[in-house]
């Protein structure tokens, strides 16, 4: 019955519109796909081809040179612990926090709940600006520490408000009033009922953060001094855009450095960025597709007003 | 009874309803308090992160002295904010600002909306996950890393992008270094990042619709672009609303990190925004009244635009945030 309905002849209007949709979607995947695969190509090129620009489609000169000085990088490699370090412990502080709060949020038997809530969600259209905020670092002695950077940025209401949602829409109002009747505490109720059924909204927040936490470098910037403690965005930051400088200069036809002592420096520094980015954004793109299907439901959540 | 009467018993019984109520709350509350509990951490971030800086906009009102603390400085009045009005800067800086954020608006908005569509009529599951993997993937390279990737593709001598303008015989483009490029390298590569992830939402709407209206408007003879415009369309409008509400609340806000890490020395005089002025007068320069109050300036246009487009989107549509 069913196939009768849907296998109605296709208009020629409707068979256009398929093959210049298809066409887009192909256009449109090697458009995104591109630059990253020229990326994860050129790093493993030759210097030579790849400052001449004559690459396009696969590795030429096949060459780990630029793989053999990232890993004599110190530098790089202290930014990789670090930032290790403060995706795991932001992470740790920032999940536990969301998961305990959009629960507490999502009871409809607490009072004055959605006072707390407004409270909340003012944050999220006003601010004290970066000025004050840092002033306020600065008075709770947290500048240039590893604390702030942990703290800062692990809770997000947009987060708050997505656990709620889901807490909200997946534990029915009916287990918790039989759990209560058989003498059930809420902080029993929620240890060792609420959580354990609550794997994907934990799964989803955990990725949210940890993303951000990986990708993060402006609050590094701003409240460290120390070089050490840098995360890996920061050391990627001076690797990839220092020199823009000096090349910018070189343009100008000005500067300390003239064009051909710059071709110089740039024949290893370029192979080097591209396997830079590889290093810096393979494990973020390697784990992705497994956890995809986390990130749209944290996404569809978060759709789901109220 | 008389009528005196009817309205004492129903104020009495109000006042007893209310009583009641109270005492209801109180039990719940004392019942749950744990749950306040829960609450405690995420409200302490919230006090010390978010509202107590809050207390600190007033020195945008004053001379802020270091040794003085925020409470002893004297206050000023709008000194900070007239010189910000009557600087040279202040024109320049609002005009990229706007241009900038409303371009990207503009640009950025509907190509989402497409790609659902396109990924919604896509029949092949297989080319549906694949296209759908393959877009939301920059969304999560940062912005470090597509800065460094916009400025060795699109350098001039040894991008790939030249390499190509080149092929065709074109003269290569400093796109960095040149200041009518910036926006547009901006925009563009904010739409190669965001399309993907920006489209999930439409997608989940777009699956939302009941299959039985297709069904009934294939037998009608209703075209796809027919049944897009007429029966797709209007179900994901209110996502639309939403949508388009949240980023004209941000008009003011211009992605403020990729802005920092793109601009360099030629193309400031297009790149340079109210938000990086603001980072660059305050912890650069180390002019905190000043900067708190551009910031704050920033702050309640943005503000005042979201509450207008809000209140604009319920009249004319019914759908709203609040």
């Amino acid at each position: 019955m069913k196939a009768g309905s849907t296998k109605i002849k296709e208009t020629t209007q409707d068979r256009i519109f398929s093959m210049i949709t298809l066409i887009l979607i192909m256009a449109i995947i090697i458009i995104v796909a591109y630059p990253l695969y020229f990326v994860l190509v050129a790093s493993v090129s030759s210097p030579a081809v790849v400052n001449s620009g004559d690459l396009l489609l696969y590795p030429k000169g096949f060459s780990l040179i630029g793989y053999n000085n990232i890993l004599g990088n110190t530098k790089l490699w202290a930014g990789y612990a670090n930032t290790l370090f403060y995706t795991v412990m932001g992470t740790l502080v920032g999940v536990s926090i969301t998961i305990l709060a959009g629960y507490a949020f999502s009871r409809s038997d607490l009072p004055g709940r959605n006072l707390l809530m407004g409270i909340f969600v003012f944050t999220m259209y006003f601010s004290g600006g970066l000025v004050p905020l840092y002033l306020v670092v600065k008075q709770l002695n947290l500048i240039n520490t590893r604390t702030i950077i942990i703290l800062l940025g692990s809770v997000s209401v947009y987060n708050i408000i997505i656990a709620r949602s889901f807490f909200v829409s997946s534990i029915p109002k009916e287990l918790q009033e039989a759990a209560f009747v058989d003498g059930c505490t809420n902080q029993r109720f929620f240890f060792e009922i609420v959580v354990p059924i609550s794997k994907p909204i934990i799964a989803v927040i955990t990725l949210y953060c940890a993303i951000a936490y990986w990708n993060s470098f402006f609050n590094a910037m701003i409240y460290l001094n120390d070089t050490d403690k840098y995360p890996l965005q920061l050391v990627l930051r001076e690797i990839l855009l220092s020199f823009q400088m000096m090349q910018q200069q070189a343009a100008n036809g000005g500067g300390v450095v003239d064009a051909e002592t710059l071709a110089e420096m740039n024949t290893l520094v370029e192979v080097v960025k591209y396997g830079v980015i590889v290093v810096a954004t393979v494990p973020v793109l390697i784990i992705y597709p497994f956890i995809q299907k986390y990130f749209v439901k944290g996404v569809m959540i978060g759709a789901v007003k109220g | 009874m008389t009528k005196g009467e009817v309205a004492f018993d129903t104020q009495i019984s109000a006042k007893e309803a209310k009583k009641a109520r109270l005492k209801h709350m109180w039990i719940l509350m004392k019942r749950n308090y744990i749950l306040y509990f829960f609450l405690l951490p995420a409200l302490l971030y919230i006090i010390i992160f978010n509202y107590w800086p809050m207390y600190g906009i007033q020195i945008a009102f004053k001379d802020y002295l270091p040794y003085e603390g925020i409470t002893g400085s004297p206050w000023v009045g709008f000194k900070h904010f007239t010189k910000f009005f009557d600087s040279i800067m202040f024109w320049d800086l609002l005009k990229n600002t706007l241009s900038i954020s409303l371009y990207s608006l503009v640009a950025s908005f509907p190509i989402p909306i497409l790609l659902a569509f396109m990924i919604n009529y896509t029949k092949n599951e297989k080319l549906k996950k694949l296209t759908q993997t393959i877009t939301y993937a920059p969304h999560f390279i940062s912005t470090v890393v597509l800065v460094g990737m916009l400025s060795i593709f699109l350098s001039p001598r040894t991008g790939f992008i030249n390499t190509v303008i080149e092929f065709f015989g074109g003269d290569p483009i400093f796109f960095l270094g040149q200041k009518e490029w910036f926006r547009h390298v901006y925009v563009w590569s904010g739409i190669w990042q965001g399309t993907g992830w920006a489209s999930i939402i439409y997608i989940a709407a777009l699956s939302g619709v009941s299959p039985e209206l297709h069904e009934a408007a294939i037998i009608d003879g209703a075209s796809k672009l027919q049944r897009i415009r007429h029966i797709d369309f209007p179900a994901i409008l209110p996502t639309i609303t939403i949508l388009l509400i949240l980023n004209m609340g941000q008009v003011m806000n211009v992605g403020f990190e990729k802005v920092l890490l793109m601009q360099n020395d030629l193309n400031l005089e297009m790149s340079e925004v109210i938000s990086t002025y603001t980072y660059k007068m305050g912890l650069v320069n180390a002019q905190y009244s000043y900067s708190t109050a551009i910031g704050l300036f920033n702050n309640i246009i943005n503000f005042c635009i979201l509450i207008g487009v809000n209140r604009f989107a319920k009249k004319i549509s019914g759908t709203s945030l609040w």
